[in-house]
């Protein structure tokens, strides 16, 4: 007579069910992570950005001549977009997506119109030596660019984007004497803050 | 005395943990699944996101993330677009409000199971 067995042996030990919900939170974050780079906005390079304009403002401060005023910031635009770029580039490596697609194409196409009309303003308020408006416009235009290239990003991004039309908007109306400072709390602290904001909440 | 004292505790345990455990309306079976978790988690961090962006995203195949977020969009969690763009369809996903709720939920029962289980 045959003898019966059970079919299946023993089960295994059973997951203790806190490793679980680790590993399902785990994954959760690391798929935030990963999504986030659709941002395409750098949170360090935010921080960093944001640093180099305080340092800016200190320095565009004792200039007193237009042109040379005018110089420290345009340096300070070229390394920010540097910065910027390269942020972009070592975050989406990071997360293997690349730095073209989706939402990071939309952004640099909606910011780049608005800083080449800004380019184009600069020259020619430059060539008619009014350099007052300067520093509204320039916020201005760059948180328009924002707003509109992040509107497919996470809502921080636009969100960011309104702050700088803020100050923007505050600058274009306040005495001339307060452009530095203006700049330093829209390109310094505002980039330093949602950097910050970015790099906790959406992964570097 | 001692011993008396750690009674009460271990069943309080026991009750928190099975409160977690079937509690229906707290435990959302629909989002534990791994794919719809992540489709849920990528569109956390993400306004809106294409199907191609998701795949890609999450490492799956058509026919695994079609099912899915039609389960997910079926339990009005995730919202779909279908549009076309130079002539090619395309297929935007968005977190419903509902979605997002569920979300931060399923988040704060790992948390409870976590804390529960840590505390024994």
């Amino acid at each position: 007579m045959a003898t019966v067995r059970p079919i299946r042996s023993s089960p295994p030990p059973p997951v203790p069910l806190d490793s679980h919900a680790m590993d399902n939170l785990q994954y959760i974050r690391e798929t935030m992570e990963r999504a986030a780079s659709f941002t395409a906005v750098p949170g360090v390079g935010g921080i960093a950005i944001g640093c180099t304009a305080l340092a800016a403002a200190a320095i565009a401060a004792r200039r007193h001549d237009l042109a040379s005023w005018l110089v420290v910031w345009l340096a300070e635009g070229l390394l920010a977009w540097t910065i910027g770029f390269a942020g972009s580039a070592l975050k989406s490596r990071r997360v293997h997506m690349p730095l073209l697609s989706g939402p990071g194409r939309k952004f640099l196409l909606g910011l780049a119109p608005p800083l080449v009309v800004g380019g184009l303003l600069t020259l020619a308020l430059f060539q008619a030596g009014m350099g007052a408006p300067l520093p509204g416009i320039w916020l201005l235009l760059y948180g328009a660019g924002m707003l509109t290239g992040g509107a497919a990003s996470v809502r921080v991004v636009p969100l960011m984007g309104a702050c700088f039309m803020a100050v923007g908007a505050a600058a274009l109306f306040l005495p001339p004497e307060w452009g530095n400072v203006m700049l330093a709390a829209g390109f310094g602290g505002i980039h330093i803050v949602f950097g910050t904001i970015i790099t906790v909440k959406y992964g570097g | 005395m001692a011993k008396q004292n750690a009674l009460p505790k271990e069943t309080e345990r026991k009750v928190r943990l099975a409160e977690i455990a079937a509690g229906p309306a707290r435990f959302d079976r629909l989002i534990h699944e791994r794919l719809r978790l992540g489709i849920v988690s990528a569109l956390a961090a993400n306004e809106s996101l294409s199907f191609s962006e998701l795949k890609k995203l999450l490492q799956t195949t058509d026919g695994n993330l079609s099912v899915h977020a039609r389960k997910l969009e079926e339990a009005q969690y995730i919202q779909c677009t279908k549009s076309f763009e130079n002539r090619l369809p395309k297929t935007e996903y968005k977190l419903t409000a509902a979605g997002r709720r569920a979300l931060e939920r399923y988040l704060d029962h790992m948390e409870a199971l976590i804390r529960a289980m840590r505390d024994r």
